[in-house]
């Protein structure tokens, strides 16, 4: 136990947080803007990995980093556009079209790895370029934290200002203001010349943003390499995390967090042959619990048999049962 | 009449499925006015306003504005040339605050990217200020209550600019004391130079704002004239319509017990409204006690609360002296009522279940359609065809998806259901709402015919003319409570109704029990 | 010809998604392939090709069959959990560990085994059915979360307590005989889940089109307020379908360690659950139109497989055809104006003939 407190303090530790959290907290933005909007995009696992393949293969053949990064948000925000397409104006179930590009960017990006290296499993044979780590003049400086806050990929950086400048957008912009109003009630924002479908498809595009940095992070700084279905679930654990999170960018941020640091003490413990399957289950049964607290919250206050049968049905159920015997 | 701010002319409007909405209906509107109009359920009101308002578009007629003429294609165009437009259900984002509901679409800037919030508040302050509408600009939507949200609403259209200020029923949702608040306001605005058009169909409201009324029955208008010395009375009968020799059918002959019995029966709904505030009724078997109202009275709650669909607050119902508020929609089937609802597509029918999946609903557990969960579709089919062919169904076969059929097929499909399962309770809203000539007499028959075999028949219709021409006994609705119980139906006339039904008269202790 | 058209209109709008799927399939291999004629027939008949190639659609097409009926029942009762993948490999861990744990007869051992990984599957499921009738907590994510829960855990019991130490890999102990599928077909892997998903499939059908509960399935389904106001209990229809969706669910995934493998040996998620959504989808949640959609996918999948082995074109192929149908066939809109010129013109003709 001694062996395990020492590891979780000390400034490896907490260093490997903020990397882990990076490729949680950027599709877990996704998923709020998008949520936000009244249309949740749930292809944020299909986004990140086509914008990491995307990435990866530009930036091997171009040399260009800043190529690599235009792709890789080209082809995610490209993708989340599909899915707009399909949900606005061919009526398809979003949440049906996301899980068919999740599939499909699995399937492409394997299929285009082999047209392209020959190779089903990885793009480690190609040189690829990654993002920079930086060192934080004078932060890098203090003990400790220094340690742990210094020295990241500049994407992680990027992930924690876009917290930030997620909030500036929905909280202090017309978009956002517009975006918002979009998701609470679509005929409000029509009725004030609005166009709904125009707002619902930037959010979604803005969702395929991050996902792309997303996934950016994961092939080309996390590691060097995209690597068949590197993005092992993150896109849906994002979907917890901003569940979680209330959709709200520093909620969204605590619970990305949260989820980065159970993953590390996972690993963690994994090395001192404790079973980390354990740890890593604690999250979702978190997000479980936290859903049925949340929702429950919602249905207080409604009296209408109606309403709460739509609800499931207890609360009138004794309700009817209590005035029964007047 | 040079001051007209709006002249409707001769507005025409079929919907798709072939209902005439509006029939050449012209009024016009003079400048800083306020104008009632006013009219029955589905006698066009809202159609027209839809119509003024580049909602839903027309075939015939013009509209001229100011002026010159306009044909708005949508309610942007509408708002941008100064008509703003109160729905009854409110277009809020409830998670905003007043402001910023206020300001959305145009929005206020600083710089060039961020959205100028203390801007907003003050254009709301000043908004709030200048028509004397006091908001809450920082306030979320959600915690308001209705009262507030509408004036948010009202704020919303002016803020626009809007000169011409449309209220589609505003009184709807409203307290008493919130209606008083809300017609301060009107006043308010009237004197601020605005024209407000709204429409109702409660007469002491018109008496108390209006200065000029235009009254519309079955997709016409009767009338537009200045309020001048009309009273309650006289637009009730002008709204209700004139109609000598109504139509009836023979009395029952014999009477017996009550079997549904409804007492203190109490129900608020979720925003605070009575909508039951302690009805008293029974039926008894033999005859059909009709309730005559203005839709949205309190009717569906009382239906829904009768057959286990919906909780009230207190007080009782029974069916043959069993209190049924404690069991479950089946069980009160059960216990032998029949419900032929007022919405079919909602609760009548599946659209995409054939004829005979429909006709089965309330039945199919019976031992006699399976043995041990196993369905007898060949028994299940031949009694479908046995029904379609007694209720004159008129459909491909009972396999056809009951979404294709036509509306009176629909409603005929669920009377076939629900009259044949034995009741000795027969709840019929709207029973012949939106059905052609040929099944409403079918209907009506049907219900006679259930009358004269002793079940106890409770009629809630807002067709004056079915009230009268199947009921025996009538109660009238009017804001959650019964105005007035006439006990000889051959005795009474539509025009006798109307002012009951309107709210301008009231019995005292009215209810529909036999022991009073 | 019209008449026809509207009424199997969504029947056609699945084959003419699935053609374009096809259609796009030869463009890419003639694209790709240095020899595409090869490739084609590779992809096409490849997996027709050999007695082992078919017996292999067979025994791919098994637990999609499982997954695809246990969604196919909760769809039509309009319930969107995603329970199923969650459900079924933890119904295999669990059963896995009751079967190595305990010692019987064949006879006995098989069905308690099967019943032991049902129930298992549909306690689970019935967790975020719990969540949406009580709480109203939306069933889709919770499952998602679920399925994460019931991955670890799955791995936690197997790696920690019922792993194999021999083998070099992490893997659970081996199953007794007693606890394994025959095979039927001797030298092929055809086992007797492959029959037992057949059967699943025919008696989802017969449940819901043939008994009273899959009446009110339906019925729910169709319109919730309709339902209740017949007397249906709609709670109980909410639960029921969960449970069901479970143990289907739970059944396939130990028909598969029974059948195939021996024992339990993911150790990442399988994925069958969203096989099954796929398999649900193109077979518009009829369970017998299910058994051939799932034999469809799996042969696209052995198609592809051949033509990866033999041909120069990935597998994956078939990964993106397949999300191509997906999202043509749920499209409402695809094909919508065809319908309602087609509609137009009917309504006209039989206006003109009154």
């Amino acid at each position: 136990m001694n062996e395990l407190f020492s590891s979780i303090f000390s400034v490896n530790f907490g260093y490997a947080i903020l990397r882990v959290m990076t490729p949680l907290l950027f599709p877990a933005m996704g998923i709020a803007v998008s949520t936000m909007a009244g249309s949740q995009n749930i292809a944020m696992e299909g986004a990140m990995l086509i914008a990491a393949f995307f990435g990866v293969i530009v930036g091997a053949f171009s040399g260009s980093l800043w190529l690599a990064l235009l792709a890789g948000i080209a082809a995610a925000v490209l993708l989340c556009m599909i899915l707009g397409y399909f949900h606005l104006k061919l009526k398809a179930d979003i949440f049906l079209s996301a899980v068919a590009l999740n599939m499909f960017s699995s399937g492409i990006t394997v299929f285009l790895l082999f047209m392209i290296t020959g190779d089903k499993g990885s793009t480690s044979s190609l040189p690829s370029p990654v993002f920079p780590s930086i060192d934080i003049p004078l932060v890098e400086k203090i003990p400790v934290i220094g340690d742990i806050i210094s020295g990241h990929n500049i994407l992680t950086y990027v992930a924690l200002v876009s917290v930030f400048l997620f909030y500036l957008l929905m909280f202090k912009t017309p978009l956002g203001l517009r975006i918002r109003a979009v998701g609470q009630n679509p005929d409000a924002a029509e009725s004030v010349g609005i166009n709904v479908n125009r707002t619902k498809m930037y959010a979604l595009m803005l969702s395929g943003l991050f996902a792309a940095l997303g996934g950016l992070y994961l092939s080309m700084g996390y590691v060097s390499w995209f690597s068949k279905d590197m993005t092992a679930g993150r896109g849906f654990i994002a979907i917890a995390a901003a569940t979680l999170g209330g959709m709200m960018p520093l909620g969204t941020m605590i619970s990305s967090l949260f989820f980065a640091l159970v993953s590390a003490v996972a690993i963690y413990i994994a090395s001192l042959n404790i079973p980390s399957e354990l740890i890593q289950l604690i999250p979702y049964l978190i997000t479980v619990v936290a859903l049925a607290v949340f929702s429950g919250r919602a249905l207080k206050g409604r009296r209408e048999k109606i309403a709460a049968e739509d609800a499931g049905g207890t609360e009138s159920v004794q309700e009817k049962n209590n005035t029964g015997d007047n | 009449m040079s001051n007209n701010i709006l002249d409707i002319k001769e507005i025409f409007k079929v919907y798709p499925d072939g209902v005439i909405a509006n029939r050449n209906v012209s009024m016009d509107v003079q400048e800083n006015s306020i104008h009632a109009l006013v009219g029955e359920n589905g006698a066009g009101k809202s159609t027209l306003m839809k119509v003024l308002f580049g909602i839903t578009p027309y075939q015939g007629g013009s509209i001229e504005y100011k002026g010159s003429e306009v044909k708005f294609s949508n309610p942007r165009e509408a708002i941008a040339a100064g008509i703003g437009m109160v729905h009854q259900h409110l277009m809020l984002a409830p998670d905003l605050t007043v402001a910023e509901n206020l300001i959305l679409g145009m929005e206020p800037l600083r710089g060039k990217l961020f959205l100028d919030a203390d801007e907003a508040v003050r254009i709301c302050r000043e908004a709030s200020e200048k028509y004397g509408l006091a908001v809450p600009a920082e306030k979320k939507i959600r915690d308001l209550p209705i009262g507030v949200r509408q004036r948010v609403e009202i704020l919303k259209a002016l803020a626009r600019n809007a000169e011409v200020l449309i209220l589609d029923e505003p009184t709807a949702v409203l307290t008493p004391q919130e209606t008083d608040v809300l017609f301060k306001t009107l006043d308010g605005l009237k004197a601020a130079g605005k024209t407000i058009i709204f429409i109702t169909h409660k007469l002491s409201e018109v008496t108390r704002v209006a200065d000029r009324i235009t009254v519309m029955r079955d997709a016409q208008a009767i009338i537009t004239r200045d309020m001048d010395d009309l009273d309650e009375v006289k637009i009730a009968s002008l709204m209700v319509g004139r109609k000598i020799n109504t139509e009836r059918i023979p009395a029952p002959v014999k009477i017996g017990s009550v079997k549904l019995s409804v007492r203190d029966l109490k129900y608020t709904n979720s925003d605070g409204v009575e909508a039951l505030k302690g009805i008293d009724l029974d039926v008894r078997s033999g005859e059909i006690l009709g309730l005559a109202g203005v839709e949205g009275n309190g009717q569906t709650e009382l239906v829904e609360i009768i057959a286990g669909l919906m909780a009230p607050d207190s007080g009782s119902v029974t069916i043959d002296g069993t209190s049924v508020l404690s069991l479950t929609p089946r069980q009160i089937r059960e216990a032998g009522l029949a419900h032929i609802p007022e919405d079919r597509m909602e609760n009548g029918v599946a659209e995409v279940a054939s004829v005979e999946e429909n006709l089965i609903v309330d039945r199919y557990y019976k031992p006699e359609y399976n043995t041990r969960g196993r369905l007898y579709w060949k028994l299940i089919t031949e009694k479908s065809k046995e029904l379609i062919k007694k209720f004159n169904i008129l459909t491909k076969s009972s396999k056809t998806n009951v979404g294709s059929l036509s509306g009176g097929n629909i409603q005929k499909v669920v009377v076939a259901r629900e009259l044949t399962s034995n009741p000795g309770v027969i709840i019929a809203a709207q029973p012949t709402r939106g059905v052609d000539i040929g099944s409403e007499e079918l209907i009506h028959n049907l219900l006679k015919q259930a009358r004269d075999e002793g079940k106890a028949v409770f009629l809630i219709s807002a067709d004056l003319d079915e009230v009268l021409k199947l009921s025996n006994r009538v109660v009238v609705f009017y804001d959650g409570e019964i105005t007035a119980h006439f006990k000889d139906a051959s005795k009474v006339e539509d025009v006798d109704l109307g002012p009951y039904m309107l709210g301008i008269k009231k019995e005292d202790a009215a209810s529909g029990k036999m022991d009073s | 010809m019209e008449k026809w058209i509207l009424k199997y209109f969504t029947l056609i709008r699945v084959m003419i998604a699935l053609i374009i799927g096809v259609i796009v399939t030869i463009l890419m291999i003639y694209l790709i392939s240095e020899y595409p004629g090869e490739s084609l027939k590779y992809f096409f008949t490849g997996p027709l090709a050999s007695k082992g190639r078919l017996f292999n659609i067979l025994e791919m097409a098994a637990p999609m069959i499982f997954c695809g009926v246990a969604i196919a029942i909760s769809f039509q009762a309009d319930q969107f959990n995603l329970g199923a993948e969650g459900s079924f490999i933890i119904a295999a861990a669990v059963g896995t560990a009751f079967a190595v744990s305990t010692n019987m007869p064949a006879l006995l051992h098989i069905p308690l085994v099967l019943i032991v990984a049902g129930v298992t599957g549909a306690v689970w499921s019935l967790i975020p059915g719990i969540l949406k009738a009580k709480w109203n907590a939306s069933e889709l994510v919770s499952s998602l979360m679920m399925n994460y829960v019931a991955f670890y855990f799955s791995l936690y019991l197997i790696n920690s307590h019922f792993r194999d130490l021999d083998a070099g890999f992490l893997v659970s102990l081996r199953l007794p005989e007693t606890a394994v599928f025959g095979q039927f077909i001797t030298g092929t892997r055809m086992h007797f889940g492959i029959i037992l998903a057949v059967v699943a499939a025919l008696w989802a059908y017969y449940f819901l089109y043939h008994t009273t509960s899959g009446y009110e399935f339906r019925q729910t389904g169709y319109n919730k307020s309709f339902a209740r106001f017949g007397g249906i209990n709609i709670i109980k229809v909410i639960i029921l379908s969960q449970v069901l969706l479970g143990f289907i669910a739970g059944v396939g995934g130990m028909s598969e360690v029974m059948g195939i493998h021996g024992r339990f040996l993911w150790q990442g998620q399988p994925g069958y659950g969203w096989d099954g959504i796929i398999v649900a989808i193109i077979g518009r949640s009829h369970p017998i139109l299910i058994i051939f959609s799932s034999l469809l996918l799996a042969y696209l999948r052995v198609g592809g497989q051949v033509l990866n082995l033999m041909g120069d074109v990935p597998a994956e192929l078939v990964n993106v055809i397949q999300s191509l149908i997906i999202l043509l066939i749920t499209a409402e809109a695809f094909l919508g104006q065809w319908k309602y010129r087609i509609t137009r013109r009917q309504a006209e003709r039989e206006e003109a003939a009154k």
